[in-house]
């Protein structure tokens, strides 16, 4: 029941936007994002659009996974808009008793929504293209500087594989453990909400138990085999930036200052 | 209390090929009172195959009745079916979760319904049942047991359930061998005197060959032998291309014989191997 339960949306491939660094992926997404609040105007967001959809084509990953990423967040989209169209004052279009809808509402509302599109669309690129793995490794290294003043790159990004890694293990085990209570009678399903919160107790205990025996296991494993931080420590493969990345970057980079300044 | 399968496909991801299923039309019927071995090796569908006996998991096709109940049905109470067919899954003390002993081991009961008078009376004698003490345990935190102890209050929480049917998967994995001993010579109690029936799994061909009056062996999903542990282990060849064996008694009596000594191979205990030799050599006027 557990198993359909895919984690992380990485699609492997071999295009143009999966080989860039991790570094230029993360970099330009802040760009987007960025760019995304500065931008005012709907030409501004047409070109944005425009350069997200060269892109997901550059990228060679089927449309309907990109747009996958957006329907869970539909629920927030349409809110958005809403709340915009209602709350805010201007020229009237309608009015039904105290809710009007005005044209400033409308168009707040719409430059609203499509900044959230474009930011879900754009960043999942992000994701799409980018293993978990690499993800880590490029913010453990776009991190690094940030140890001066305390920031412990090394140890954020083990901290984010090993959650990672571990997510199929949990969902694994919280799945025999709900079996082995079903066996002995226990009902998840039924019930009122207290009820239901009540029978999710002999699962979530020795789920934790669970969790923190394997921990402690996994640190004395690690221990053992010379893990000690990531002091003097070398990676098997060194992110590398390319032309391809230093031309990718310079492209996003001058994108966004034109956007961003003229529209 | 009998289980019957009928014709039963299950694979785990919908979709996937029928010869890729995790069983492929596994028929099989246990009946009241046996005691079951259920071998192969790993991945070869035990523990899938188990789970459909109380309703974990349901076939994608065929039929599945226990006590004549057709668990497959929509309609079909599957708690009171839980009720009967007890299961005890590999390492269940990871799915301890009470603060105290009486509490998880009353766990089933209490789903079950019960007052808390009987369900105290349940709890004693499921804790009597694997060689514990109520009166020491009951108010002591599982957690704080040992790993033996562990695993049998574990089992207990099962047995509290009076299963007339106990299903137990590896129960002695990770176990010390006195603790192996003792728990398969409880599991053996309950059969012989309790009445109720077993199908224990397992990777070890000593313990079924002494416990077990059947063996079933499953192979890629299928059944691959289904027989007493003597008609079983006489097909040594097929069970090793499996990747299993022999009990290490019944290999020594083949290798005798392979050197040249006259001796049965239809044997599964020591004991009986001993005789063997002592008729084999000539030795018994001697004593």
């Amino acid at each position: 029941m557990l198993r359909s339960v895919t984690i992380g949306q990485h699609i492997p491939g071999d295009s143009l936007i999966h080989r860039l660094d991790p570094r230029t992926k993360i970099l330009s997404s802040i760009v987007l994002i960025v760019l995304l609040f500065v931008v005012k105007g709907f030409i501004g967001y047409g070109l944005v659009a425009l350069g997200i959809a060269l892109v997901v084509r550059a990228s060679n990953i089927p449309l309907r996974f990109v747009l996958r990423g957006v329907r869970p967040l539909m629920v927030i989209l349409v809110f958005t808009l809403t709340l915009h169209l209602f709350m805010t004052d201007g020229r009237i279009i309608f009015q039904i008793w105290f809710l009007k809808v005005t044209w400033e509402g409308l168009i707040r509302g719409l430059m609203m929504g499509t900044r959230l599109l474009l930011l879900i669309i754009g960043t999942s690129m992000l994701t799409l293209t980018t293993s978990p793995m690499q993800l880590t490794d490029g913010i453990e290294t776009l991190l690094r500087p940030g140890k001066k003043i305390g920031i412990p790159a090394h140890e954020l990004a083990m901290m984010m594989t090993i959650a990672l890694r571990f997510i199929p293990t949990l969902l694994e085990e919280t799945e025999k453990i709900m079996k082995a209570q079903m066996a002995r009678g226990a009902d998840f399903q039924s019930g009122g909400i207290t009820q239901r919160a009540k029978s999710l107790i002999p699962l979530l205990v020795p789920l934790f138990v669970n969790a923190f025996r394997r921990a402690d296991d996994l640190a004395i494993a690690m221990e053992a085999r010379g893990y000690r931080g990531g002091e003097g420590r070398t990676k098997l493969r060194e992110l590398k930036f390319q032309r391809s990345d230093m031309m990718a970057l310079g492209f996003v980079l001058a994108f966004a200052l034109v956007v961003g300044a003229f529209f | 209390m009998s289980i019957r399968l009928e014709n039963v496909f299950f694979s785990y991801l919908e979709g996937t090929p029928t010869n890729q299923a995790a069983l492929r039309n596994v028929s099989l019927e246990i009946e009241d009172g046996e005691f079951v071995g259920l071998i192969g090796p790993t991945g070869s569908g035990k523990s899938t195959l188990i789970q459909h006996f109380n309703g974990l998991l349901k076939p994608d096709s065929g039929k599945v009745f226990v006590d004549g109940v057709d668990l497959t049905l929509k309609d079909t109470q599957l708690r009171l079916i839980r009720q009967k067919v007890g299961m005890v899954f590999q390492y269940p003390e990871h799915q301890l979760f009470g603060e105290t002993v009486l509490e998880d081991v009353g766990f089933g009961p209490r789903n079950g319904g019960l007052s808390e008078e009987e369900i105290v009376k349940r709890v004693r004698e499921a804790l009597a049942y694997v060689g514990l003490d109520y009166e020491v345990l009951k108010d002591q935190s599982p957690f704080e047991l040992s790993g033996g102890q562990k695993r049998r209050v574990a089992i207990a929480g099962v047995l509290a359930m009076r299963p007339s049917v106990l299903v137990l998967d590896e129960p002695t994995a990770g176990l010390d061998p006195a603790g192996r001993e003792e728990i398969l010579a409880e599991i053996k109690q309950l059969h012989d005197e309790g009445g109720i029936t077993v199908v224990l799994v397992t990777h070890s061909m000593e313990d079924v060959a002494r416990f077990a009056d059947r063996l079933i062996v499953m192979e890629q999903g299928t059944i691959a032998l289904d027989g007493t542990p003597l008609e079983v282990f006489g097909q040594a060849g097929r069970l090793k291309d499996m990747g299993l064996g022999v009990p290490e008694i019944t290999e020594l009596m083949y290798e005798l014989k392979a050197h040249g000594l006259d001796v049965d191979t239809e044997i599964l205990t020591v004991a009986e191997a001993e005789a063997e030799i002592i008729r084999v050599m000539g030795w018994g006027c001697q004593k």
